[in-house]
């Protein structure tokens, strides 16, 4: 992929030594089962200047860089798609960010390995797809549409994935990844190929109204499979908000339903979100069935480039849900001495240079010709009817 | 020895698992209980760990299967009855039926569809959904009318690498004996099930033994019609069709389900934009009446073409 940046699970450079898995629930959140109580408190934010004496959360630092590292180029590649869409030319249809959602997404998609785990995720993970080890080049070529991309102008956007890889595309309808995923899983404990090998899929709250989510949720569960669901609460399916959505406290209290573990979290604090990623995920992997992770956290703009949000209202924006994941992520990894103002800027400049170099080379890649398209639409070529179909 | 078309789809279940470890079943009461019309009775004590009783969630059941089918399984999922695959509907056309185009990943599922009309059966057990699939691109449909078909074509469909939509018709499992499994047949051709002169039958499934009574009948009238049996209504063999419409210049399809598009109307249509020189007289087309299917089996036999109904379209078209 010409150099084009693809974090694998221990990619960056920066980071030193490995930490030992622990299956200890952070304080920020309890299991469903085990007692659930909400916290949505952030972890206290320190002036940068002040020195951490000794570090409570050592054991999560190498994940939440490596999370942080992904969030940053996930803002940086979508403000790249938002500006080529607002130039006009080159993206044909709509650009769907995740900005507010990076800390979210990427804490589960760093648990995820490209190539081995099955990861169906959806419109708003860009900083999970990237933690996952999707190359960015990918999301480009999609985009623009150009001929060398997974979907080959076939399909465009956030409905991309090498499903060979465990890489699902997603369709458009809700929910209905859940049971693809799970399906997937479900081969592979057939096939014994299994191994430690996880599934994860995400939803967001409107996702969850939908009878294939329920139905697949309900199957997952039934089969017990290495199964992590996350689900972004971020308040506004398109334009509805979730008071016309749903009717329970919160939407963890399914998991009980389920018969799944559960947790509630901060989606706008990264190190919640990467302590409870790794709790579901370990938990999952040693076969404790289906994990749905719940981030309360609001969508910092349209449900796509298209739409001006005029909906949410000013207030909304000013709660804390509405403050900025990526701002307080790199407040906290200043707090707590994990990086530097420095190295934060020099991550921010690489992912700059790596977004624009890949940007530069997929302008200059060929677009699809009707004429050299197949248009089968089955693989078996003896059953493509000619010109009567 | 004498088989029975659900015997022959049974037969060739077990044979699939038997031969290729990557296949399994999975569908509603398919397990122990062996299926509501028991095509699978016996195959999970045959094939432990092989043959999954599934929640009463047909959008699952299919998602499910893509995701295996990535993963290299060849899944039998069964719907319980054709018309509850309405509620798989989205994850058949478009996660199932798209995910090859999309993403050059094949997707080697077959989905049984206990189709069509029984007595006393009603709206909710008795339809036929062949058109709606077929309308689809990226499905393979198959409509078995006998009892090699049914035997020969399932041990196909598994063997393929697209999404395959089984129609079996719930009407011949048990009317319809064969003392063997004869020859197979390639899916994608058509068959001549009874040649003739006069006018030409196309049409599928268990309309074909209506068909050919009909035809039968045509006979002691001094008629020699000939009978298409489409096999797979996709892809649909349009030489067949075209040939017999050549020998014979008249047509009528016969379908068993809703008038409106569909199975027959595609024929039709081939028909007459590819062969209107060679007709005699205005193609003619077949189906049950556009309302819900009754239960009562006075209703239901006057909804559904009959041996009765064929042969008086038949008498007219070859009036003409």
């Amino acid at each position: 992929m010409g150099g084009f940046g693809r974090y694998h699970v221990h990619p960056l450079d920066f980071l030193s030594g490995h930490s030992q898995p622990s299956v200890k629930a952070f304080t920020h959140h309890r299991r469903c089962n085990a007692g659930f109580a909400l916290q949505t408190s952030a972890v206290p934010v320190a002036p940068s200047s002040t020195k951490v004496a000794s570090d409570p959360h050592a054991e999560y630092r190498e994940d939440f860089l490596q999370a942080l590292r992904c969030m940053i180029l996930s803002r940086t590649l979508e403000e790249k798609l938002g500006s080529l869409y607002r130039a006009g030319g080159r993206i044909v249809g709509g650009v769907y960010l995740g900005r507010g959602q990076e800390a979210f997404s990427a804490a589960a998609g760093i648990h995820l390995r490209y190539g081995k785990d099955v990861y169906g995720p959806l419109i708003r993970d860009q900083a999970g797809r990237i933690a996952y080890g999707e190359p960015i080049i990918d999301a480009l070529r999609t985009y623009l549409g150009t001929v060398t991309g997974p979907m080959r102008g076939r399909d465009g956007n956030i409905h991309r994935g090498r499903p060979k890889q465990g890489y699902m595309a997603m369709i458009s309808h809700l929910g209905s990844l859940v049971s693809v995923v799970a399906g997937a899983l479900f081969a592979r404990r057939l096939k014994g190929t299994l191994g430690d090998s996880v599934g994860a899929t995400s939803i967001g709250d409107g996702g969850t109204s939908t009878g294939a989510f329920h139905e697949g949720m309900n199957m997952a569960a039934v089969e017990k499979l290495p199964l992590v669901v996350s689900i972004a609460n971020n308040q506004y399916a398109y334009s509805t908000p979730t008071n016309r959505q749903f009717a329970c406290e919160n939407l963890v209290d399914r998991a009980k339903g389920y018969g799944v573990e559960g947790y509630s979290i901060d989606g706008t604090d990264l190190l919640a979100c990467v302590t409870t990623f790794r709790t579901a995920f370990q938990r999952a992997r040693a076969g404790h069935g289906p994990q749905i992770v719940v981030g309360r956290l609001l969508r910092l703009g349209g449900h796509g480039e298209h739409d001006d949000a005029s909906y949410i209202p000013d207030l909304k924006k000013h709660e804390h849900e509405g403050r900025d994941c990526l701002a307080v992520a790199q407040e906290q990894a200043i707090s707590y001495g994990w990086a530097s103002q420095a190295e934060l800027d020099q991550w921010i400049q690489s992912a700059r240079r790596e977004v624009d170099q890949a940007t530069s080379l997929v302008m200059k890649e060929a677009t699809p010709d009707p004429y050299r398209e197949s248009w089968q639409a089955l693989s078996t070529v003896a059953l493509v009817e000619g010109n009567e179909g | 020895m004498s088989i029975t078309y659900l015997e022959a789809i049974r037969e060739a279940q077990y044979e699939a698992l038997r031969d290729n470890p990557d296949v399994f079943l999975y569908g509603q009461d398919i397990g122990a209980f062996g299926g509501a019309f028991k095509a699978t009775k016996n195959l999970s004590r045959e094939f432990p760990g092989r043959v999954f009783d599934a929640p009463i969630s047909e959008d699952a059941m299919i998602g499910m299967a893509v995701g295996a089918a990535i993963e290299g399984a060849r899944p039998i999922i069964e719907m319980q009855f054709a018309d509850f695959s309405s509620v798989g509907f989205n994850q058949i056309v478009n996660q199932a039926a798209t995910l090859f185009w999309r993403t050059n990943t094949p997707c080697p599922i077959t989905i049984r569809l206990p189709s069509g009309g029984t007595a006393g059966s009603g709206p909710f057990h008795s339809q036929s959904m062949e058109s709606i699939y077929a309308h689809y691109p990226g499905l393979v449909i198959l409509t078995p009318a006998t009892v090699e078909d049914a035997y020969w074509m399932m041990l196909e469909s598994v063997k393929l690498d697209d999404p395959v939509i089984f129609c079996e018709h719930k009407f011949l499992y048990y009317h319809l004996k064969s003392e063997d499994f004869g020859e197979a047949m390639p899916i994608g051709k058509a068959r001549i099930a009874r040649p003739g002169r006069d006018a030409t039958i196309v049409t599928y499934s268990a309309m074909l033994h209506e068909c050919l009574r009909s035809a039968e009948e045509l006979r002691l009238d001094g008629y020699e019609v000939e009978v298409v049996d489409l096999r797979s209504v996709k892809p649909m063999d349009s030489d067949t069709i075209l040939a017999s419409v050549a020998r014979t210049g008249r047509i009528l399809v016969v379908g068993e389900t809703f008038p409106w598009g569909g199975v027959t109307a595609e024929v039709i249509a081939r028909v007459s934009s590819e062969a209107f020189h060679l007709l005699d007289a205005p193609p003619m087309r077949l189906n049950s009446k556009d309302t819900p299917i009754p239960y009562h089996p006075n209703l239901w036999k006057a909804h559904r073409p009959t041996t009765a109904s064929i042969s008086s379209e038949l008498r007219k078209l070859l009036r003409y």
